[in-house]
């Protein structure tokens, strides 16, 4: 079999038992990007001569002995995550020519799993975007569809998976980032319980709602990465004191007698009757699977997308203050005149984006003066309301199912003329990050030839028994494992 | 009650962007767009609700006050457009 039909724990284990060397597979990789990512976008940085050297030091490690749960696997790091010595950029021109001086720990984590660190791929700017299209740099394209958004912000990482670029690869979620793409590209994506993994080195967006995770092909390969990049990190104060995710019984999970519920509001006109046949079709396997499934009301998910687009901005309008030129990024030259303040909304001016610009005007606005009480604080109780109703939801089933995304994957630009249109997109996925629950996208089936991702929530810290939901659920659904076609 | 021009001024001000007019007329169309949504929230009966501020519940992180190694001061400078003699340099801030 072609080293780029392996799954990544096909790859770990050929390459532990020395089968395949990790210069062997990192070669076969860089070698599709440099033939295909001219079309697709995927990424913003490749340093092979970095990769190759990276692959060495893995093969010493495997020749002495180590033992290796990602030995040679590549990982494409989304381009908002510090790695030391690579540049990191967040798609913004502010960042333009940013080099970190330490590694996040989830790359560190990657790093002592044996993967290898293959590039840093695109996303919207600073992760604000649900398309990647506010990148500053360039566009990502679907690979199912050249024509067409891999979705976003993660969007260059989930592109990366699914044109095969690289087994695996790490994005951010912070209101649907990770699960999103990989609904849209026909791959999985897997947003860990709020504190699993740390957040150390990865560029702050909304900080109580950011969580990193993997994308893969298989639910073994996403659990695989979880499992490497989660636990507790004293550097990130956020973390929680729980081990990383335990594997051991991935595979132990039944659909018989699962307790699956659905919510209406997630299957109403606004989702495209495509994407509604599919999660029919896939709850029609679950229950034959012996699954019990009920329809069921949670009327605070119609208000999650104003909740999100309250809290996140506010969040961001203050994790992104500390964007002055100076100690980073772009300095404006001719801007000494005007003092300090002046050098400083400059240089933000200039290496800020549109999109950027919306979010921390809405954020100082609705943290500001005599806005405050009806905007931030309502936000904050709405969600203190979202979380009480999905918590009494949990009492009652396993599991919540539905669309990750309302829509197939959409042409590139045609969501961009109406500012809320691309946000109202969120509406399944925003839940999750607003209770910190865990929640994966996986593929259920395609609608007019594009893949529809279906969505699993499970409650906090259920990150375990969630993965072996899905891994049961994807052995039902025959879609699952196709891959976009390398064209 | 839509946000004016003056408050877009206003709230640029607070957020450091030094925008153009074109920039804040369609911030302004955009924000209006935003927040004629957000009126929505006033539909929800929040009373006694107690406000989350995360995503799950923490309790204070404390760490002992011990001196540990920062990153050395040429690795953090290196990313500056400016510095001199080991420092960052900005404009003057205070004034003669």
């Amino acid at each position: 079999m072609e080293i780029l039909d392996l799954t990544a724990s096909e790859l770990a284990a050929k390459v532990q038992a020395r089968e395949l060397s990790a210069r062997a597979v990192v070669d076969a990789h860089l070698g599709e990007i440099e033939r295909r990512d001219a079309r697709i976008g995927a990424f913003l940085t490749v340093d092979p001569e970095r990769v190759r050297a990276e692959a060495d030091a893995i093969q010493a490690r495997v020749d002495a002995g180590e033992a290796l749960p990602l030995a040679g696997v590549p990982v494409a790091i989304k381009d908002n995550i510090s790695t030391e010595g690579i540049a990191t950029t967040c798609a913004s021109k502010i960042l333009r020519g940013y080099v970190p001086p330490y590694d996040a720990t989830v790359i560190q984590q990657v790093r002592a799993a044996g993967g290898i660190v293959i590039g840093k791929t695109n996303l919207d700017e600073f992760a604000m975007g649900a398309s990647t299209e506010t990148s500053a740099y360039h566009l990502t394209r679907n690979p199912w569809d050249l024509e067409r958004s891999p979705g976003g912000s993660s969007g260059g990482s989930a592109a990366a998976v699914a044109a095969g670029f690289a087994p695996l690869s790490l994005g951010s979620d912070t209101g649907g980032s990770i699960r999103q793409p990989a609904s849209l590209c026909g791959i999985v994506g897997f947003k860990p319980t709020y504190g699993r993994a740390s957040r150390y080195g990865l560029v702050a967006f909304g900080s109580s709602l950011d969580q990193i995770g993997p994308f893969g092909n298989t639910v073994t390969d996403v659990a695989r990465l979880a499992a490497a990049t989660t636990g507790h990190d004293p550097l990130d104060s956020t973390s929680l004191q729980t081990p990383p995710i335990d594997l051991s019984q991935l595979e132990d999970g039944r659909l018989a007698g699962l307790r699956i519920a659905v919510p209406d509001e997630m299957l109403g006109d606004a989702t495209e009757p495509g994407v509604r046949a599919v999660i029919e079709a896939v709850i029609a396997r679950a229950i034959a699977a012996g699954a019990t499934v009920d329809r069921v009301s949670i009327p605070s998910i119609k208000l999650g997308v104003t909740t999100y687009y309250i809290i996140a901005p506010a969040e961001a309008s203050s994790n992104l203050g500390r964007f002055d030129g100076i100690r980073y990024g772009p300095r404006p030259d001719n801007a000494a005149a005007k003092g300090h303040i002046g050098l400083v909304e400059q240089a933000r001016e200039h290496g800020f984006g549109p999109e950027v610009k919306t979010r921390i005007m809405i954020g100082t606005y609705a943290l500001s003066a005599g806005y405050y009480d009806a905007y931030y604080l309502r936000a904050q109780q709405v969600r203190a309301v979202m979380r009480q109703e999905f918590e009494g939801i949990f009492h009652r089933y396993d599991v919540v199912l539905g669309p990750t995304s309302p829509c197939v994957a959409f042409r590139i630009g045609d969501l961009n003329d109406d500012p809320l249109a691309m946000k109202l997109l969120d509406a399944c996925t925003i839940p999750a990050n607003m209770g910190g629950f865990p929640a994966i996208s996986l593929n259920g089936g395609f609608a007019d030839g594009l893949p529809v991702g279906v969505q699993l929530m499970g409650p906090v810290l259920a990150d375990e028994e969630l993965l072996r939901i899905a891994r049961a659920l994807e052995r039902e659904l025959p879609d699952a494992s196709r891959r976009a076609p390398r064209t | 009650m839509g946000i004016s021009l003056d408050e877009i001024r206003h709230v640029a001000k607070l957020a450091r962007l030094d925008l153009d007019e074109g920039e804040m007329v369609a911030l302004q169309s955009n924000l209006n767009a935003l927040l004629g949504h957000f009126e929505e929230l006033k539909s929800v009966d929040v009373s006694g609700i107690i406000p989350t501020s995360h995503a799950v519940p923490l309790e204070n992180v404390w760490a002992e006050d011990v001196p540990r190694p920062g990153l050395p001061r040429e690795q953090v400078l290196r990313n500056s457009g400016l510095h001199r003699a080991g420092l960052f340099v900005v404009p003057q801030i205070l004034e003669d």
